[in-house]
């Protein structure tokens, strides 16, 4: 993302794939820029290459939803590996941060392997989902475990809107217990890949019991702040 | 000293150690230990000590031990801060402490333990298992402690294979748990006049106490020194010099130790430190960290963080007290021993609210921005009094981050972003 006085002049979304180096190499000299900083898993491996500024995603994310939504309290952020949720204080800074430990539950990876097992798309695991009038408990969240769970409930006739349910439903919930002992507040900025899943939206917000802010581009929050964090 | 390299194979295969296994483990050591230590920029020359022992650790060290024991002189292998190393050498034997720090056949050990046991138990099995670990095999009697469920059990299959005396520990420190205590460490001697043939008396228990108090005192110089900013020695340093001071010769390590707290000493006078003034102070507490076990040191100091003390049992706990010198009789000096060691503040009693006054204690007077609690996946006591340490530091003020994690480099990455975000926050 292309940053001029702090308007977003340009961004992309691009895989860094298997070579990350040369993917780096050649984003950043699409357009011209006075500093870079790096943000996100390979934020170190940018630094050696263009010896910029790194920040974490925690950071970045913070940074970028406060800057969107000047009202907000915390963000949530649920991506492909991880789930971070971050209670935000002044300015956009971090008061207070939880973020997965080493597995993916309650990641989007933990829905991409499910939906493959009930033999639906992400979209139509969402769809699926809001469809059915009540879930169907799926009780582990790892995603080994639960994936042998779902094909059990498979196996047994369970419709598998309720389990899409259900799934979604246990996503929620940990996601609610994350919320809490973070102490943080409303109102929520959801962000990441899995906040463009409807049946998310839905459920978290009747779990909170408010509405939540959904950047238009959930995957560039990141990107924004980490930018914007180069003028703090 | 020759510089021709000495060949230590004969010795190993004597011990019994597995030697393509034992040569794999330290093929595996060498460069960790090269990335985590001599890639620091600015160490004490001191630390120079470390390096060589280091270098050795299962050479020249196993050497001497082996010829001690040739010499017809007994070594006690421990696993844990509550065996009384005074007590072993009052009797002419030598404490080490075993290896328990690093993932080594686990696939072995998942036959007779189950998966989801922590990484210390797994790790100590693993290495008699693989034979690999030469500390156990030059220990004469391995001494455990009734500390965890998890270790209990684990003696008790340690035992069908090596000679095991495990002490029983109180799980609470009223008066009748100190009387309790106090007969266990006498028990302790009993065995040790057993396994020795010595006798212990009032001089050679004072000198045993005198010296084990000396190792102590050089430890706390070092700390002390770590109040400072800028910091004049990294954790990571001084994590070492805690976690050799379970297995070194003790009036050398001793000696080597103040020598580098000189050094340190003059560092503080100075202003020179091994990280910027005003790099952010963290304060470790939890469960203990064997050789090689470096991950969160180095974790925290790569990504811009200074770590000032520890408080565990490869940290303060080792060293912040001391055995009462004064003791007027046998019996006083015995009981002055039994009640310091019941004095350390571990996971496994209950209450253990001590831990909470030494944390809060610690950090104040370290200066520290922020607490890192660290646990063993499946470490139940250290993982569920996590809670009450992150209550009392957030009544406090000071923030905290709790990491659980094993001996493996799996979720490095994860933890990276987890401290460096948290280094951002403070």
């Amino acid at each position: 993302m292309w940053l001029h006085d702090g308007r977003v002049v340009h961004s992309e979304v691009t895989d860094t794939g298997f070579d990350p180096q040369s993917i780096v190499r050649g984003f950043v000299s699409r357009e011209q820029h006075d500093a870079v900083v790096a943000t996100g898993y390979g934020r170190h491996v940018a630094r050696e290459l263009l010896g910029c500024q790194v920040v974490t995603e925690i950071k970045a994310y913070a940074r970028g939803a406060a800057h969107l939504f000047p009202g907000a309290a915390a963000v949530l952020d649920i991506g492909g590996q991880d789930t971070k949720v971050i209670a935000l204080g002044p300015g956009g800074s971090v008061a207070d941060f939880e973020m997965n430990d080493k597995c993916a539950a309650g990641t989007g990876k933990f829905l991409e392997v499910m939906a493959s097992a009930l033999g639906f798309t992400l979209d139509e695991l969402a769809d699926a989902a809001l469809l059915a009038d009540s879930g169907i408990q799926v009780s582990s969240m790892c995603t080994v475990f639960a994936e042998s769970e779902v094909t059990g409930l498979v196996h047994r006739g369970v419709d598998r809107g309720r389990i899409a349910r259900g799934l979604h439903e246990s996503v929620v919930k940990r996601t609610h217990g994350s919320l809490k002992r973070t102490g943080a507040g409303m109102p929520l900025v959801f962000a990441g890949g899995v906040a463009n899943n409807r049946a998310m939206i839905e459920l978290l917000s009747t779990t909170l019991q408010s509405a939540l802010l959904i950047p238009d581009n959930a995957q560039t929050v990141g990107a924004l702040g980490a930018a914007l964090s180069h003028a703090d | 000293m020759s510089d021709a390299p000495v060949d230590y194979r004969p010795m190993w295969t004597e011990l019994g150690l597995d030697l393509e296994a034992h040569d794999a483990l330290l093929g595996a050591v060498g460069p960790m230990y090269a990335n985590a230590y001599m890639a620091q920029e600015g160490r004490p020359e001191g630390t120079g000590y470390f390096d060589f022992v280091m270098s050795e650790i299962h050479g020249l060290r196993i050497k001497e031990l082996d010829d001690f024991r040739k010499a017809g002189n007994k070594v006690v292998g421990t696993f844990c801060l509550y065996v009384p190393e005074e007590i072993v050498r009052a009797h002419g034997a030598q404490c080490v402490g075993l290896c328990a720090g690093a993932e080594f056949a686990y696939d072995e050990v998942e036959r007779i333990l189950p998966r989801n046991t922590c990484s210390l138990i797994k790790s100590f099995m693993g290495f008699k298992l693989g034979k690999v670990c030469p500390y156990m095999e030059e220990s004469d009697l391995v001494i455990g402690e009734a500390t965890c469920d998890g270790k209990k059990k684990a003696y008790e299959l340690l035992g069908e294979l090596h000679n095991v005396h495990v002490m029983e520990l109180p799980q609470m420190k009223r008066e009748r748990d100190k009387e309790f205590w106090r007969a266990e460490v006498r028990d302790l001697i009993s065995k040790l006049e057993e396994l020795t043939g010595n006798t212990m008396t009032e001089e050679t228990l004072r000198s045993a106490i005198k010296e084990v108090n000396d190792k102590r005192r050089a430890l706390q110089r070092v700390w002390k020194t770590r109040k400072a900013d800028p910091v004049p020695i990294s954790g990571k340093d001084a994590l070492l010099a805690t976690q050799i001071a379970f297995y070194d010769d003790v009036p050398r390590f001793t000696q080597m130790v103040n020598n580098l707290a000189d050094e340190v000493e003059q560092r503080v006078a100075d202003g020179v430190g091994v990280a910027p003034k005003g790099a952010k102070r963290v304060l470790v507490t939890g469960a203990p960290m064997s050789i090689p076990n470096w991950k969160i040191h180095d974790i925290v100091e790569t990504s811009g963080g200074v770590i000032v003390s520890e408080e565990m049992c490869t940290g303060s706990r080792y060293y912040d007290k001391l055995v009462d010198e004064d003791g007027a009789t046998m019996d006083e000096l015995i009981d002055g021993i039994a009640d310091k060691y019941l004095d350390i503040n571990c996971a496994c009693f209950t209450p253990n609210e001590g831990r909470m006054e030494d944390i809060l204690a610690m950090a104040k007077d370290w200066n520290v921005d922020g607490i890192l609690h660290y646990s063993l996946q499946f470490c139940g006591p250290y993982q569920i009094e996590a809670t009450q340490v992150e209550r009392v530091a957030k009544d406090a003020g000071i923030p905290i981050l709790k990491i659980d994690t094993d001996y493996s480099m799996e979720d490095v990455g994860q933890l990276s972003t987890r401290v460096e975000a948290f280094l951002e926050m403070l």
